[in-house]
């Protein structure tokens, strides 16, 4: 069986609890938060490392954001990924999924060596998991969504567990496929800079350097737009604490437990 | 700009995607039915159901009752299970033929398959996972209501030239119509040009068990990583006061109770009467599955617990005797 050359995409998301809405503004205030590697890519890294140690290949790590996601690759690289690359330029800012599955579709074709790209489920900053089949479309390969399990079958193909609503289904796709990995599938491994394979620091590309119509990327290629941005509001909690002993509290509990559930 | 597939002066009509398992509609196109109407109403144009699959006349009617005036039926023996390839193929032709403003679908794992890859193919716009759907005021488009960061920030999202707008929406989100078995309504079969040979996905084994739905439930026992594996005084605690069990994400992943019990960002967003938070921090991606509630009971050992600061009720204890005592408290009330 040949060895799979996995390329997969990860996304470097400021701390969601970091995060403010501007109380004048109604903007975005990221400044103050922290960022790190979207959470789940951390799975579709671990389960890409999993498959090369089975099949042999490569890892490539593909991120689209700002100068400062490079170190944050450097994570992935020291996890043991073979290559980072990393697409930013201002064009790029500012992009809804089109765009961005747009972006990574050419990253990827300008990688050039791969059967198999992996993503997270979904990026803790906002999008839900649209970006993977639009880099499937883009690219015009199969996709799994929702992966919980990957191997490769005799006849080359990619088997698939995947999660459907109220269970699961097993698919087969022929290679190359996109594939989103389910979170929490797997312990990602903790970085260690003996597993770092190669010295080089991560690629950087601009939008030049992938060669396409700069209307087609970021802010400017978006269809979408964001309207009004405010924090959300949960309704006032009485954040009562109740005292005693477990049996006092519970029957304090019961108490209000019945009228809550009582009917009107 | 990406040029979209049609302009918005050439395109009419509201759509929902009606998702079908065996012939059934999935609970969330019903939800998507009931909101539809009103959008459909308020705007003055038709509601349309797009429903693919096989041997699905029944859910074309179950689709009219519950609000659509028009159901397009593609009926092939190839849509009989989901595959990307023949959903995304023939929900193509059906929209580039007949032009819909609009196009809803529910945030369930095949609607989310779906949808990415049409909108990309429609080279449309997509707001993902709304948590509201209205009709802005001078615009008359579309403004889909989302939560990003874990929960901590809404936004309004619109798409102002690509045609058709799409939106998902999470299931549990809207109410459940009642349906009006009289209602009158147009089911037209529309032809499909589907081969075997378009279809890349091989469906090798599907499990569907007859799960629980959450997102109905009046009342929720939730509990998560400090319930240590055991679910039972919780599923009695439940069971006493006619609600089911739900958990945090750790509680799943751990293999404790099954996906479709899981609250949260990544899980159901509900809204009981009552839920009964046990042995769970409280991490944003777990409250946004909970804010709407009524009441909030949060039993947590850790004074600091940030639960705590989104309940109305707090007891700091190990939640076991607690449940304990509180079943014995409710069964003592009982005949
Ligand atoms: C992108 C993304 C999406 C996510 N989506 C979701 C989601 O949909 N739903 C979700 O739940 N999480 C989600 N998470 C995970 C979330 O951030 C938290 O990690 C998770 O909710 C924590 O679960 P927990 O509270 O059960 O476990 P922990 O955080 O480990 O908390 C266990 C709690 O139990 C208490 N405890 C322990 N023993 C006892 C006892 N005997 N009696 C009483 N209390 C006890 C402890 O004090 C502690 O507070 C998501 C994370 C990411 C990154
Ligand atoms: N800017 C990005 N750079 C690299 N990968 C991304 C980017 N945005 C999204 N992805 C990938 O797509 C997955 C789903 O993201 P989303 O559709 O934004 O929720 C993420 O988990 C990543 O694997």
């Amino acid at each position: 069986m040949k060895a799979l050359d996995i390329i997969v995409c990860v996304k470097v998301v400021p701390k969601p609890e970091e995060v403010t809405v501007h109380a004048e503004t109604r903007t975005l205030d990221r400044a103050q938060a922290r960022s790190e590697l979207n959470p789940p890519d951390m799975n579709a890294i671990e389960l890409a490392l999993a498959l090369r140690e089975r099949h042999g290949g490569t890892v490539s790590l593909l991120s689209m954001g700002p100068p400062f996601a490079a170190p944050y690759l450097e994570v992935g690289l020291a996890m043991g990924a073979d290559r980072a690359y990393l697409l930013s330029d201002r064009l790029f800012g500012g992009a809804d999924t089109l765009p961005t599955s747009f972006a990574l579709a050419k990253g990827i074709e300008k990688i050039g060596e791969w059967d198999l790209v992996l993503c997270g489920e979904e990026s803790s900053d906002g999008a839900t998991g649209q970006v993977p089949a639009g880099i499937a479309e883009w690219l015009g390969c199969s996709q799994i969504t929702y992966a919980m399990d990957l191997a490769l079958l005799p006849d080359g193909r990619l088997r698939g567990e995947r999660e459907i609503r109220g269970g699961h289904e097993v698919i087969a796709v022929p290679l190359p496929a996109v594939v989103s990995v389910k979170l929490g599938v797997n312990e990602p491994r903790f970085m260690d800079m003996e597993r770092r394979r190669s010295p080089e620091p991560v690629t950087v590309w601009s939008a030049g350097n992938l060669g396409v119509d700069p209307a087609w990327l970021g802010f400017e290629g978006s269809p979408t737009v964001v309207g009004a941005v405010w924090q959300a509001k949960s309704p006032e909690r009485q954040r009562r604490f109740l005292e005693g002993m477990p049996q006092e509290k519970a029957r304090l509990l019961a108490e209000q437990i019945r009228a809550a559930v009582s009917p009107q | 700009m990406i040029p979209s597939a049609y302009s918005p002066e050439a395109a009419r009509g509201l759509w929902v995607f009606l998702e079908q398992e065996g012939g059934q509609l999935e609970g969330v196109a019903l939800e998507l039915l009931g909101k539809g109407r009103e959008l459909a109403q308020a705007r003055g144009v038709p509601l349309t159901g797009l429903l693919l699959g096989q041997g699905v006349e029944g859910a074309a009617r179950q689709a009219i009752a519950h609000g659509a005036d028009h159901v397009l039926v593609a009926e092939d023996p190839l849509l009989a299970p989901y595959t990307t390839d023949a959903y995304a193929n023939v929900a193509t032709q059906i929209v580039l033929d007949r032009k819909p403003e609009t196009l809803l679908l529910g945030a369930t794992p095949n609607g989310r398959d779906l949808a990415g890859r049409l909108a990309v193919r429609l080279r449309t716009g997509l707001t993902a996972d709304c948590t509201g759907l209205a009709w802005e005021g001078d615009t008359g488009l579309l403004l889909g209501e989302v939560s990003g960061f874990g929960g901590g920030v809404m936004a309004s999202i619109k798409c102002a030239r690509h045609r058709p707008q799409m939106a998902t929406v999470r299931p549990g989100i809207f109410p459940l119509p009642s349906p009006d078995p009289e209602r009158a309504g147009r089911i037209e079969l529309v032809p499909v040009s589907l081969e075997a040979g378009e279809i890349r996905t091989e469906i090798l084994e599907r499990v569907r068990h007859e799960g629980v739905d959450i997102t109905r439930a009046k009342v929720l026992v939730a509990g998560g990583r400090g319930v240590k594996g055991d679910f039972g005084p919780l599923t009695e605690f439940a069971r006493l006061l006619g609600g089911e069990v739900g958990a945090s994400r750790i509680a799943c992943d751990l293999g404790w109770i099954g996906r479709d019990r899981q609250i949260g960002q990544t899980g159901f967003v509900t809204r009981p009467k009552l839920v009964v938070v046990c042995g769970i921090s409280g991490a944003t991606q777990f409250t946004v599955g909970i804010k709407a509630a009524g009441l909030i009971v949060a039993i947590n050992s850790d004074p600091e617990a940030p639960i705590f600061e989104e309940a109305d009720l707090c007891v700091v204890d190990d939640l076991f005797p607690i449940l304990e005592a509180l079943i014995a408290e409710l069964k003592r009330g009982m005949p």
